[in-house]
């Protein structure tokens, strides 16, 4: 299959794991931000191909695992409010709240719908004048635009019962954030390669310019990521850490600008609050003053009621790439996919769904 | 078939009165004709002798009529396959519809025909059966359960908890295309509409595996939960480990490219007309020789094998050269797909 097997191809992975495994001298930490490459990293057992002086972090880029508990009680509370309609992205179902989940109350009555992409939840709406849709935006720079258009397609329309619970987060204001944090030592980072289709590679010029992270973005396939890591090693070994794109399929420096107008014209940056890693600002997304009328938190009066977080999990640890998943007591025990305690366990890019489905012999 | 005209089921249909004995003996009798059932007693008698497997499933696939298949097709072939994983061989099959009011009877006519086809391909006769109608609402359109009933040869022992150190593991054909011709129908997903259901009774098949080879220990069929589930099964009741090689098993690009857009692994993606089975290492080249000759087994291959290590785990050896373990489907991965 084009595009997949190229890049799955053993022949080269093994000439890239030579390249790795004859440049690393030094040993270094590599942060993979994203939870699309965790999932390739376990899922294809990367990290026992890669030489001991290359150690790989997990980092918190999995939007439903960063979703604190705060956002998904407002998002459950809205889903209890009479005559709402929730349509969301089937992960957020099971991710649970400080009390509940979107799937616990859709059993109890609430009308939760799936839908694979923000042109659905429009469709509902306009199939359900009488009732107000509620499509929960959760997601990075890669989803924003999407829902952008969406929002524009209802103003457009005059689709009046079109809301979005804006939860969006942006990536580069929170590695900013964990870097200035100091908890984690990191040398390099593989940068999200969707996230970077649409923003391009200049904005995490801060990290290898101010703290000297070396930075490659990458794409989801074994070979993206081995060669990203072989990218990594040699600016590592070099001592001369830069921005470089290795998913150059997808990638430009400058990213998708239609999509940045889009996302630009409807959001503007706001403070978000990250599980684990708290109220960041400049790192999240609310709509401008001119499509507020499509914001579900203004236009609803809910109380969601104090947050509570779960006893003994670890997540927030996790996504700060502070612990790994085999650190939690509850991991594998209390907490599996089926009876997940922490939302990383849900979401298929979540480090520990990862772990538990891919996980080490 | 006179009620079939373009008519809908109405509740009548279900009430024991004038229009179900029209459906039975217009629509069903004719379709699935034979002694047992003609009688229209209470009960079907037959005489039996020996062990008898006896096994039910019921069948709520959404949307009913799917690329390679319906409804009708799946609630045969899940049964008998049912029956042939326990090496038995199937004689008799129920067949009980639940049907929505409104259901268009020229609708329920290609399901009853899919059902005397499949019925008649796998040699097993339907000799009861039921209707009943519903309010509208109260069922999605049309579900269907089936019962089978079945012999096992003297001497056939086949269990999941069978399987040894050193048995090969043997998969009839590529993975995944059932759930994917399932999904793809239902969500419009125009790529992956080359990719049919591979629906088929397989009771011949795996009569004819064990008529070369007394030595087959685990049979079953990766349906829902796919071949990960199935083979985490066989490692846990057998209490051995077992190793699949992701470079020897099967997987059709239409399904490879569905389960990327989508974020499946074929490993999880459900199938109607594959077995799995663990061979003894002796006995694997004529029991895949033999497989080979089956139009349901002409894609055989040998996909790994049973191991004394990593007891009650699957782990596969990656395309790269790496190992990892391949967890059962957690959870819910496509609704409704049987």
């Amino acid at each position: 299959m084009r595009f997949i097997d190229e890049f799955r191809n053993a022949e080269l992975a093994r000439v890239v794991i030579d390249r790795i495994h004859r440049r690393s001298k030094r040993h270094i930490r590599l942060m993979e931000f994203c939870g699309g490459h965790t999932v390739t990293i376990l899922k294809h057992g990367i990290r026992q191909l890669l030489p001991p002086t290359v150690e790989m972090l997990s980092g918190p880029g999995c939007p439903v695992c960063v979703t604190a508990n705060a956002d998904l009680d407002k998002a459950i509370a809205l889903a209890r409010e009479p005559g709402v309609i929730i349509a969301t992205f089937g992960d957020m179902l099971k991710v649970p709240g400080s009390y509940s989940s979107l799937q616990k109350v859709r059993a109890d009555g609430a009308d939760v719908r799936v839908v694979y992409s923000t042109l659905d939840a429009l469709q509902i709406a306009r199939e359900n004048p009488e009732r107000a849709v509620v499509f929960i935006g959760i997601g990075f720079e890669t989803t924003a635009p999407t829902i952008a258009a969406s929002v524009l397609q209802a103003e457009e329309e005059g689709i009046k019962n079109y809301y979005v619970l804006s939860m969006h987060k942006l990536c580069p204001p929170v590695i900013k954030a964990l870097l200035n944090s100091g908890e984690v030592r990191l040398d390099g980072l593989i940068c999200p390669g969707h996230v970077s289709a649409i923003i391009g590679s200049r904005p995490w010029g801060f990290a290898a310019r101010d703290y000297g992270i070396a930075c490659v973005v990458s794409g989801f396939e074994p070979l993206d990521v081995l060669q990203s890591v072989a990218m990594l090693v040699e600016q590592l070994e070099k001592g001369e850490p830069k921005v470089e794109i290795a998913y150059r399929r997808g990638v430009r420096p400058e990213g998708n600008l239609r999509a940045q107008e889009l996302m630009n014209a409807v959001f503007e940056p706001s403070p978000a609050n990250w599980r684990g890693i708290g109220v960041v600002p400049e790192s999240g997304l609310r709509l401008r003053k001119e499509y507020q009328r499509f914001d579900a938190e203004l236009s609803f009066d809910i109380d969601p009621g104090p947050t509570l977080e779960p006893k003994g999990c670890l997540c927030g640890d996790i996504l700060r790439g502070v612990k790994t998943p085999i650190d939690c007591e509850l991991f594998g025990d209390a907490c599996t996919p089926e009876h997940p305690v922490g939302p990383c366990m849900v979401s298929s890019e979540g480090s520990c769904a990862s772990y538990y489905h891919y996980g080490t012999l | 078939m006179e009620p079939f005209k373009d008519e809908k089921i109405l509740l009548a249909h279900g009430s024991g009165g004038r229009l179900s004995h029209d459906l039975v003996e217009k629509g069903f009798l004719p379709a699935f004709d034979n002694p047992l059932l003609s009688k229209l007693d209470d009960s079907a008698i037959f005489e039996a002798k020996g062990r008898l497997a006896f096994t039910t499933d019921s069948y709520i696939v959404t949307p009913i009529f799917f690329p390679g298949g319906d409804i009708g097709k799946l609630a045969v072939c899940g049964t008998v396959n049912d029956l042939a994983m326990s090496g038995a061989m199937p004689l008799y099959l129920s067949v009980s519809f639940i049907i929505e009011e409104g259901f268009p009877l020229s609708d329920l006519k290609r399901i009853v025909t899919s059902i005397q086809q499949a019925a008649e391909e796998a040699e097993v006769k339907v000799v009861t059966g039921d209707t009943k109608v519903v309010n509208k609402g109260s069922v999605d359109k049309l579900f269907v359960n089936t019962a089978g009933v079945g012999i096992v040869p003297e001497g056939v022992n086949i269990s999941g908890s069978n399987a040894v150190p050193g048995d090969k593991v043997i998969l009839s054909g590529p993975i995944g295309d059932h759930g994917i011709a399932v999904i793809s129908e239902r969500e419009g997903l125009k790529f992956a509409t080359l990719v049919k259901s591979d629906c088929a009774p397989l009771n011949k098949l795996v009569r004819e595996m064990l008529e070369v080879s007394s030595e087959i220990h685990c049979l079953r069929d990766p349906t829902r939960g796919g071949l990960a589930t199935t083979l985490n099964e066989f490692a846990t009741q057998s209490k051995v480990g077992i190793l699949i090689y992701e470079d020897m098993i099967p997987v059709r690009d239409g399904v490879r490219a569905a389960c990327e857009m989508l974020g499946f692994d074929p490993f999880h993606v459900a199938n109607e007309g594959r077995l799995v089975a663990a061979v003894a290492p002796n006995h694997t080249e004529r029991v895949l020789e033999r497989m080979r000759r089956n139009k349901y087994g002409a894609e055989a291959a040998i996909i790994g094998e049973v191991r004394e290590e990593h007891q009650g785990r699957v782990v596969m050896r990656t395309h790269l050269g790496a190992s990892r373990i391949v967890d059962m489907l957690v959870g819910e991965l496509l609704p409704r797909i049987c």
